[in-house]
């Protein structure tokens, strides 16, 4: 535990983190902002599992495994979806929210 | 001895109709009239089986015909108040099948000849089947509902054959007039069946014609604006059977019906259909001589005089053959009406019904015998009008030997059919009530008249102008002919009055000789002013017609009855009452359900937005919606 | 553009020093080479690949942002709710644990330990390789893969 910061405070800040995140990612229009966003969203959870494993659970390690897979899969994830994002970018020239919205009414 | 067979009667008609309905396209033509001719076949030999077995083998009990019954319950209302399905066999049913049969028999035969080479051949046979299945059904109906039942069946095969010739104007809107004209009369028929369903309790025949049952004996119990209500009621059920009968003021269909073709008159408008009417006035006769001391028996006697009176005026001036023919079964039908009119009830009282019952019966011979002639004529020919034939005798000599006998029976010359009916007719009228008496010796003189004004006119004077020679018609259409011809002679010497009376017990009738004789008179009289105005040539007819001027072109105009009610629908029905219904129905009715349907679409249009495709609202919706359940869970629900 | 890349940088490195902070220094030390070197490396190139010169970064329209802002700060305020009215009973330590003893839990068969998702980790790092080079290639490569045959 990190000395003098209560476990309440870290997870206002990683509350607080996730929600910027959340608007960042109905807000943006353009496609590469929302996924920084996700990943800001990612980041908060990860350090949540952590913060609680470290501050109510020390001796298990169950908390870090875990996040060490969220990372994993945020970066395959990331990954993929950029060279989505390529190949759309291929097609209409464009990484504009507003030009993908054609699956409508 | 066991009458279950008699339910076959009908049900093979039936088969044969839906055999012919369902596989119309795949029956050759010739094979559906064989199927026809062969179940009707069936049919009819059962009847006369049945008729042996009923009046012979079974005979009477205690002196009286038994009313044997077999029913089902169809619908049930009440514990008293059901609606039963059956077959009831007593003396007119039984004689009613014969007639049905052997008349529907004969039709068959001769349409297959008639109708040769016709497209809808097999339609034709299937309605044929219809009609003459739901005509079984009527006379054998147990009850008021099922008569009714099968009434409108008739009427529907009556639509159905009238307008067989569905290209022709005219045949549709002969068709659709028939309908309306006998469906409004039976609005008559169905109020008055239920007034009697209300006021005793029930609709079965056998319970409702029973004298001493507390239908007839009750009658004056219930009173409604000075006459019984059961009065009312028989008075209503007359109606109906007026329309079917075409009794004034509902006879305007019946001219207009003989668009169809020829066989179908002679089956449906000669013989059968237009009887329902004075058949049900027979099933219910207790009801109707007893009830109010017969008081709606003197109604349908006096409608029925007038009725025959009216047109037989009218058939004098027809030039159309097939119209001469319609009145003069008007004519007879008003015969038929005015003795059950005067009839009464108990044994030789009864001779008004039996009367009625035996010129039905004979006169569905000699008028199917009339229309047929007239068919094959115009068969050979291909018109109907009087100034286009004349001189047929030489190239059809069936016919005209044919035709011959059949007008004698009808102007009633002895030893024919219709001298013995129709003299019973007269001796019934004159026994009752004299007035009556007079018209119809009147009407017996107009019947011999004009039958033999037609006569003359076809066979007699001058040769028309025919394109080809007209030449016999085949032996499929001149044997029903013989075969009638035959009936219409020997038809008269069957003691009648053995099986059918009024209280089903029979009596023994004497021959009135004073009044057989004046009738005998006053048809020989007919017959002779006929033959002196049209056998040759001359010019006594036009003369005569020209001094009459307006009474002469009002009964050619059959009294401009059409006109009227033409009048009365157009003008008053149509524009008042018809175009303001329309219009509230379009407005108003048609305006909600399209309104509803336009709300929907407005609705639909503004929730379309949701669909975006944008996946940032889809994102936005999820959060939202996720914090609103984690608020109403945390907070508000487990409080 | 570019700068809002490098703020999430940052965001990553201060990350990796909360995890520096609790002595997960193996955690941090993943954070910093996953995170901050390869994903911010790999959006800042996929950044210069779509950028246009001209491009001007357009703003939502500002009621989509209000409403949305609203949306955040009361889902905030739940969270913050829920996380005030609990008591968590916090364990005071100061257990520092090192990367041999991360290394045993994943790979251990017993109970507790986490070698069955590190086995799918792989395949499922594997997918992704897959999938991404099969998306990125494009038309044209295909074309000329196939025109020799």
């Amino acid at each position: 535990m990190i000395p003098g910061i209560s476990i309440y405070e870290i997870l206002t800040v990683t509350s607080i983190l996730f929600f910027i995140g959340v608007y960042g990612f109905i807000t943006r229009t353009n496609l590469i902002s929302i996924l920084i966003s996700v990943e800001l969203m990612l980041n908060a959870s990860v350090v949540n599992f952590v913060i609680i494993n470290k501050y109510l659970f020390p001796e298990v390690l169950q908390g870090v495994y875990f996040s060490i897979f969220i990372i994993a899969v945020a970066a395959a994830e990331t990954a993929l979806a950029v060279s989505i994002i390529i190949n759309l970018y291929r097609q209409i020239s464009s990484v504009e929210v507003k030009d993908i919205e054609t699956m409508k009414y | 001895m066991n009458l279950n067979h008699i339910i076959l009667i009908p049900l093979i008609p039936l088969a044969v109709f839906l055999i012919l309905g369902l596989f119309y396209n795949k029956i050759k033509p010739a094979v559906s009239g064989y199927v026809g001719v062969l179940g009707l076949l069936i049919s009819t030999s059962l009847a006369f089986y049945s008729a042996y077995n009923y009046f012979f083998v079974i005979g009477k009990t205690e002196g009286v015909y038994q009313t044997i019954v077999e029913k089902t319950v169809w619908m049930n209302f009440t514990d008293s108040l059901h609606i039963d399905m059956g077959i009831l066999v007593d003396p007119i049913s039984v004689m009613m099948l014969i007639v049905v049969s052997v008349i529907s028999l004969m039709v068959h035969i001769y349409s297959r000849g008639y109708m040769k080479g016709d497209p809808g051949y097999t339609k034709y046979f299937a309605f044929l089947s219809l009609f003459t299945f739901s005509m079984y059904g009527l006379v054998l109906a147990t009850n008021l509902f099922q008569i009714y039942i099968f009434w409108e069946l008739v009427g529907v095969s009556s639509y159905l054959l009238i307008g067989y010739y569905y290209t022709k104007e005219s045949a549709v809107a002969a068709a659709k007039k028939a309908f309306v004209v006998t469906r409004f009369a039976d609005l008559g028929f169905l109020i008055g069946i239920l007034i009697i369903g209300y006021y005793t309790g029930t609709f079965d025949f056998e319970t409702l014609n029973n004298p001493e049952g507390t239908s007839i004996l009750n009658w004056a119990s219930t009173s409604f604006m000075g006459l019984s209500a059961l009065t009312w009621a028989l008075v209503l059920i007359f109606i109906g059977g007026a329309g079917k009968s075409a009794m004034f003021p509902l006879h305007i269909w019946l001219p207009d019906a003989m668009e169809g073709p020829t066989p179908v008159s002679a089956l449906i408008h000669a013989a059968t259909m237009v009887v329902a009417g004075v058949y049900l006035v027979a099933r219910l006769f207790p009801m109707y001589y007893f009830i109010e001391d017969g008081f709606a028996l003197n109604i349908v006697a006096f409608v029925g005089a007038f009725t025959a009176l009216f047109a037989a005026v009218i058939a004098i001036t027809q030039t159309d053959i097939k119209r001469v023919l319609a009145f003069s079964t008007m004519s007879q039908l008003g015969y038929m009406m005015l003795a059950l009119g005067v009839s009464g009830y108990e044994g030789h009282e009864g001779l008004g019904y039996m009367a009625s019952m035996f010129h039905l019966f004979t006169h569905a011979m000699f008028k199917a015998l009339l229309f047929l002639c007239a068919g094959s004529v115009i068969h050979a020919i291909h018109s109907n009008y009087l100034k286009d034939m004349g001189g047929l005798r030489k190239y059809m000599p069936i016919t005209n030997i044919t035709f011959l006998i059949a007008a004698l029976a009808i102007a009633g010359v002895p030893p024919l059919a219709g001298f013995w009916s129709k003299d019973e007719i007269l001796v019934a009228a004159f026994e009752h009530n004299k007035f009556l008496y007079i018209i119809g010796l009147f009407v017996a003189g107009l019947t011999a008249f004009y039958i033999f004004r037609i006569y003359f006119g076809i066979f007699w004077g001058k040769e028309g102008a025919y394109k080809n020679k007209p030449h016999e018609s085949p032996w499929s259409m001149t044997t029903p002919l013989l075969i009638l011809a035959f009936l219409s002679i020997v038809g008269g010497f069957i003691p009648f009055s053995e099986f059918i009376s009024a209280d089903q017990a029979g009596f023994e009738t004497h021959m009135n000789y004073p009044l057989a004789a004046i009738a005998v008179f006053a048809g020989l009289i007919g017959i002779g002013l006929s033959w002196l105005f049209y056998k040759k040539e001359n010019e006594l007819a036009d003369k005569f017609a020209n001094r009459l001027g307006v009474l002469f072109t009002s009964a050619f105009h059959k009294f401009y009855f059409d006109e009227l009610y033409l009048f009365v629908t157009k003008k008053i029905l149509f524009n008042i009452i018809a175009r303001s219904a329309a219009r509230f129905d379009k407005k108003y009715v048609d305006g909600t359900m399209v309104g509803i349907g336009n709300q929907t679409v407005n609705t639909s249009e503004k929730i379309k937005g949701l669909q975006s495709g944008k996946v940032q609202d889809y994102a936005f919706a999820f959060i939202a919606g996720a914090v609103v359940i984690a608020i109403i869970f945390i907070y508000i629900w487990t409080n | 553009m570019l700068r809002s890349v490098i703020y999430l940088s940052f965001v990553l490195v201060s990350i990796a020093g909360i995890f520096f902070l609790i002595d997960y220094n193996f955690l941090a030390a993943i954070q910093l080479t996953v995170y901050a070197g390869g994903i911010v490396v790999l959006i800042i190139f996929s950044v210069l690949l779509v950028h246009h010169i001209e491009m001007e970064l357009e703003m939502a329209k500002a009621s989509k942002k209000i409403v949305t802002a609203i949306a955040c700060i009361i889902g905030l305020g739940v969270f913050l709710t829920a996380i005030y009215s609990y008591d968590f009973n916090v364990i005071t330590n100061s257990l520092t644990t090192t990367t041999a003893d991360i290394g045993a839990g994943l790979l251990s068969y017993e109970a507790g330990g986490f070698i069955l998702p590190f086995e799918v980790i792989s395949v499922l790092l594997l997918a992704a390789m897959i999938g991404a080079i099969v998306i990125a290639k494009g038309k044209k490569l295909t074309e000329k893969n196939n025109q020799p045959q």
